[in-house]
C-alpha cells in the first residue's frame, strides 16, 4: 500500500502555488484530497484534473479562507464526500508585502482573517473527526521565527501566531495520537512570491543556498510530515528556507 | 530513491544502528563507524544481510587520525561520499553541576563537540570537492533547552547546533547541506543510564505530549529525509523529533 493510501486530506488555498504543489505531492502518494480555494475556480480544477489524470482522487470545494463559517463548512463537506479526515494542511494564506508604516488596517485584519483566524477555524472543525494518527500541518513561515528582510512585518507577526497555535495544541491532542506540526517555508518562487519579484533580492541574499525554493521542495516535506514516518514528531518547527535562518 | 553512499558515525547501537539498518534496507552502501571492532563486525554481517555493500571502520571520533581514515577509507571503498550521518556521542556523567569537574567536562565535549567537528571536517573535505552531499548532525533537545542533572550534555548539545549552522552557512554556496536532528527521550541504552530506574523513565513519557518515548527508527526516517534530495532547500536547519516534549 502507499505511504497514506486510504487516507483522507484536505488542503486549503490548493488551488496554486505551495498549496496545489502539496495537493498533487499528497495524492501521489495515495490520499484522497480536498482542495478549498477563494476565487479561481479555473485554477482549482486544473489542479483536481491533474490529480485524476495520475490516477488519484480529488475535489475542490470554494471556501475563503478569511471565512470562518465556509472554513467550517470545507471540512464538514470533506468528511460527507471521503467519510474521514485524517491530515489538515492550513496552508491558505496571504502577505501583503509593504513596510508597516505603510500597512493599513484592512490590509492587517486580511492578513490576520486567512493566516491565523482561518487556520484556527479550520484546525477546530478537523478535530471533531480527526481520529488517532491524524495530522495537522501548518504552513507557517521562516519569518515567524526570525525576520531578515524589511516588509513582513505584520506577516510575520501572524505567523508568529501560527507557529505558538501549533507547539500549543501539540500539549492538547498528543495524548489523542494526533500530531501538530509547523512547516515554516522561506522564500518560494510562487504568484505570492515570485522569485523575480521586487522584493526577491533581499529575500534570496539572505538564504545560504542564494536562491529561491521550488514548491515540490514544501510539499516533499509536508508528505514526510503527513505520513508515517514522522509518527514521533510533533509541536515542532520544521524549516525549509535554504539556510535563511541558520 | 537513488543510491547514495553513507557514512555514520556511533552505528553499533541506539540511533546510528537503526539509521545504519534502515539505510540498509533501502539499499544504499553504508561505512558504519564506531570503537567496537567486534560489535562494528556484527552489524556490518547484519547489513549485507538486508541486501546492501556494507563495511566496518574503527574509528573513535575524538582522534583525528582515525577520523581522517575513516572518510578517505569511505571514498576508497565506494568512491564517493554523499550522505554523513554523525550519531557518535555520550551522556558524559549526569549529575549537579556543582559536582563536574574539568575532566567530566572534557569527556563529554570531546565526543559530542570535539568529534562533530572533526566529523564534519573531513567530510566537508570530500562533500566540497563533490560539490554535492548532505550532513546531518544529530543533537538533542537539550541542544535547544536546558536540563537540570545534565547541564555539560546540554552545553555540548547546544554547541553542536552552533556547529551545525555555521557549517551549513559555510558550505551551502558549494551545494553541499548540513542540518540538525534534536531526538527527545528515544528508547536507547542512553536513555536507560540517563532514567536509571524504570519508573523515572515512566514519569518522563508521561511529561511527552504522545505520552510516550519515541523508537530509534523514528529518528531513522527524518535522517534519511534530510540526507535525501527531497531535502533540498533545506539547510542549517535543526528538526526536533520529540513527541512534542520541546513545544510546551
Amino acid at each position: 500500500m502507499s505511504r497514506l493510501g486510504n487516507k483522507v486530506a484536505l488542503v486549503t488555498g490548493g488551488s496554486r502555488g505551495i498549496g496545489a504543489a502539496i495537493a498533487k505531492r499528497l495524492a501521489s502518494d495515495g490520499a484522497s484530497v480536498v482542495i478549498t480555494y477563494a476565487k479561481d475556480s479555473g485554477a482549482a480544477a486544473e489542479v483536481v484534473k491533474a490529480i485524476e489524470r495520475g490516477g488519484g482522487r480529488a475535489v475542490a470545494i470554494r471556501a475563503d479562507a478569511a471565512d470562518a463559517e465556509a472554513v467550517k463548512g470545507a471540512v464538514a463537506e470533506t468528511v460527507a464526500i471521503f467519510g474521514r479526515l485524517d491530515v489538515l494542511v492550513n496552508n491558505a494564506g496571504t502577505a501583503i508585502p509593504k513596510t508597516f508604516e505603510e500597512t493599513t488596517r484592512d490590509e492587517m485584519d486580511r492578513m490576520i482573517d486567512i493566516n491565523v483566524r482561518g487556520t484556527l477555524a479550520a484546525t477546530q472543525a478537523a478535530l471533531k473527526y480527526m481520529q488517532r494518527g491524524g495530522r495537522i500541518i501548518m504552513i507557517g513561515s521562516a519569518v515567524g521565527e526570525r525576520v531578515a528582510t524589511p516588509g513582513l512585518v505584520a506577516y510575520s507577526a501572524t505567523k508568529g501566531a501560527v507557529k505558538m497555535f501549533s507547539q500549543g495544541l501539540s500539549r492538547e491532542v498528543g495524548s489523542r495520537g494526533i500530531t501538530v506540526n509547523n512547516v515554516q517555508p522561506g522564500p518560494i518562487d510562487t504568484d505570492l512570491n515570485p522569485a523575480a519579484g521586487e522584493w526577491a533580492v533581499p529575500q534570496k541574499a539572505a538564504t545560504a543556498l542564494d536562491r529561491y525554493g521550488h514548491v515540490d521542495e514544501v510539499a516533499a516535506l509536508v508528505a514526510f510530515v503527513a505520513g508515517p514516518d514522522s509518527s514521533y514528531i510533533t509541536g515542532a518547527n520544521l524549516t525549509v528556507d535554504g539556510g535563511m535562518n541558520a | 530513491m537513488s543510491t547514495t553512499v553513507v557514512l555514520i558515525t556511533g552505528a553499533l547501537t541506539g540511533i546510528g544502528r537503526a539509521a545504519a539498518l534502515a539505510f540498509a534496507r533501502d539499499g544504499h552502501p553504508i561505512v558504519a563507524a564506531g570503537r567496537h571492532e567486534e560489535a562494528g563486525r556484527e552489524l556490518v554481517t547484519e547489513l549485507r544481510t538486508l541486501g546492501t555493500e556494507a563495511e566496518f571502520v574503527r574509528a573513535d571520533v575524538r582522534h583525528e587520525d582515525e577520523v581522517e581514515n575513516l572518510v578517505d577509507r569511505t571514498v576508497a571503498r565506494f568512491g564517493r561520499l554523499d550522505a554523513a550521518v554523525n550519531c557518535a556521542g555520550t551522556e558524559g556523567t549526569p549529575g549537579p553541576l556543582t559536582k563536574q569537574t574539568a575532566d567530566t567536562y572534557a569527556a563529554t565535549f570531546d565526543t559530542n563537540v570535539l568529534g562533530t567537528l572533526l566529523s564534519m571536517k573531513h567530510e566537508l573535505r570530500i562533500m566540497l570537492a563533490q560539490g554535492s552531499g548532505s550532513i546531518v548532525n544529530v543533537s538533542s533537545t537539550y541542544g535547544h533547552t536546558g536540563a537540570p542533572g545534565a547541564s555539560i550534555y546540554a552545553a555540548s548539545k547546544h554547541a553542536v547546533e552552533g556547529l551545525t549552522k555555521s557549517a551549513a552557512l559555510e558550505a551551502a554556496s558549494s551545494g553541499v547541506r548540513v542540518n540538525i536532528v534534536a531526538p527527545g527521550p528515544i528508547e536507547t541504552a542512553m536513555l536507560n543510564r540517563f532514567t536509571g530506574t524504570d519508573e523515572r523513565k515512566a514519569g518522563l513519557a508521561a511529561s511527552v505530549p504522545l505520552k510516550r518515548t519515541g523508537r530509534p527508527e523514528e529518528i531513522a526516517q527524518i535522517i534519511m529525509f534530510l540526507t535525501s534530495d527531497k531535502a533540498s532547500f533545506i539547510t542549517g536547519a535543526s528538526y526536533l523529533v520529540d513527541g512534542g516534549k520541546t513545544a510546551q
